[in-house]
């Protein structure tokens, strides 16, 4: 009797991986047939104004860029503040609201930004879809660098106060070095995450269909304009935006795979 | 002569309401070995972070009575309970050095895991540096293994050698007395050797204190033994006393095995 349950669940959980796999494996060949139908080399040589997405795939990555700059410090001198300084109660609120914050849907981070930012400023701009960006990767980055720390033996860290370092240097040269690349990859990783985001961007930065570099107005974003180029009528704009979000899956994957490849050679 | 003098210590951990140690009064002595033995929780290993003040490092620990340490540039004696000051921590520490249980390389070169406490204390010229990591390297039995390699990472060495690299580390900044929390205990028996051979040749230059589980340990490299039971300390005497001659009964039936 066991062994025939045992055959039963172990049946069903198979089924059901396989549909979770079956479906995924569906998206992504959907996604390379239609996207690499529409493909061309072209597609980076053009703006969205001419047919093509170069000023997209830029805009995109000067926003996620500009956000990583932002938050990338921001979230790293967080979590080492609640791991190595924070003590007691005021860490544990930080700890939790950053957690809270990162399963704070996508959609009210980008509103949050549109009122204190798009509202006061006037306008969307790219200045207000980085900051929402950056508002979106931070708890990514506090939560990561605070794990991370917290695996460095604390003998390490007694080690280097034992030699005389005082607690800052022996952060700095010794403890971060040792969790470095735990953190690296969890920082490519939010970077993965918030280059791929729709909602934060939708009504901060919205869109351009020209070449841009001035953060002041609406800035060209790829995730934005599949959504707008998917609304539209018309087959060829529909067929750019397969071949946008086929690039775009691409991009997302390529840096998810390097931060695995950085973790599995790095670790032994 | 002590390089070392524990009188009436006590010592409380926080959220502790009876203190771990309990009015411990015993030297360290000048280029000797001091073992400390006793079974685990006896405050053995308390006492070793005591003197050189690691516990700060968490807050709330509470210290009663004196522990003095032999200052060489005033030729006095200093109670080391009295710092307060980040300088003064960091001055201690360069003169009471300190080896753990496992062995904890920095990730870093292996040249710049030896430097490491000599570019804290300021040595900035480079040829000093070198010089210095050599002797260290040297002193701590490792020269040979390594001479070749000093830039590759410290964290390719095996456990006896990054132990030995430890040793080089808190050698280089020439402490006044190392202390070592059971050095030995994550390490085979034939690194066990080196490094028990390595501490009777570095006690010219050193005194040294030890904390082990191992007797045969204390017995074969330590000078003065002491053992500790229940946050007290039992005996204290030469080590030959301790192991042929004890006074208390405690310490005779610890030392046949008949607890702990």
């Amino acid at each position: 009797m066991r062994l025939i349950i045992n055959k039963i669940v172990l049946g069903l959980s198979t089924l059901s991986a396989l549909i979770g796999l079956a479906f995924l494996g569906w998206i992504l060949i959907t996604l390379f047939m239609k996207g690499l139908g529409s493909f061309h080399l072209s597609l980076f040589l053009n703006d969205l104004i001419d047919g093509g997405l170069r000023n997209l795939i830029v805009g995109q990555f000067i926003l996620a860029g500009i956000a990583a700059t932002i938050g990338i410090p921001l979230g790293m001198a967080a979590g080492i503040y609640i791991q190595e300084y924070g003590r007691g109660k005021y860490a544990e609120v930080i700890r939790n609201l950053s957690d809270i914050m990162m399963s704070a849907p996508s959609i009210v981070i980008g509103a949050f930004v549109y009122a204190i930012i798009v509202v006061p400023t006037g306008g969307t701009s790219g200045f207000a879809g980085a900051i929402a960006l950056a508002i979106m990767m931070l708890p990514i980055v506090i939560s990561t660098t605070d794990n991370m720390l917290s695996l460095v033996p604390k003998e390490l860290r007694e080690a280097g106060i034992a030699l005389g370092a005082s607690k800052y240097k022996v952060i700095v040269d010794i403890v971060i070095k040792a969790a470095k690349v735990g953190i690296m990859t969890g920082i490519l990783l939010a970077f993965a995450r918030i280059i791929g985001e729709t909602a934060p961007l939708l009504f901060t930065s919205e869109t351009s269909n020209y070449f841009s570099l001035d953060l002041t107005e609406s800035f060209p974003s790829l995730t934005v304009s599949i959504y707008d180029l998917a609304n539209e009528p018309e087959e060829s704009s529909r067929d750019l935006a397969w071949a946008a979000s086929f690039i775009l899956t691409v991009l997302v994957l390529t840096i998810n795979l390097a931060g695995r490849f950085i973790t599995r050679n790095k670790k032994r | 002569m002590p390089v070392m003098n524990i009188k009436d210590f006590s010592f409380t951990y926080p959220g502790v309401d009876s203190p771990s140690l309990k009015n411990i009064n015993m030297k360290i002595r000048k280029n000797k070995i001091t073992a400390l033995i006793g079974p685990s929780g006896c405050g053995k290993s308390t006492l070793l972070r005591s003197m050189n003040r690691i516990h700060d490092l968490y807050p709330g620990n509470k210290y009663d009575g004196i522990i003095e340490l032999f200052n060489t540039d005033t030729n006095e004696m200093q109670n080391i309970l009295d710092i307060k000051k980040e300088n003064e921590f960091i001055e201690l520490r360069q003169k009471v050095g300190m080896i753990f249980q496992k062995p904890t390389p920095f990730p870093m070169s292996i040249f710049d895991n030896v430097a490491y406490g000599l570019k804290i204390a300021g040595i900035k010229d480079k040829s000093e540096l070198e010089g210095r990591v050599e002797q260290a390297l040297k002193d701590s039995v490792l020269w040979k293994e390594v001479q070749d390699r000093l830039s590759k990472s410290a964290m390719g060495l095996s456990g006896g050698q990054q132990q030995r690299l430890c040793i080089a580390r808190a050698v280089a900044v020439k402490p006044e007395v190392i202390l070592f929390d059971e050095p030995t205990s994550a390490l085979d028996p034939i690194s066990t050797g080196a490094i028990e051979e390595l501490l009777v040749e570095l006690k010219k230059d050193v005194s040294i204190a030890i904390v082990t589980h191992n007797m045969q340990q204390a017995s074969r490299i330590s000078d003065h033994t002491a053992f500790m039971y229940l946050g007290d300390l039992i005996e204290f005497d030469k080590t030959e006393n301790i192991f042929l001659n004890p006074k208390e009964k405690q310490t005779e039936d610890y030392i046949t095995g008949r607890f702990g």
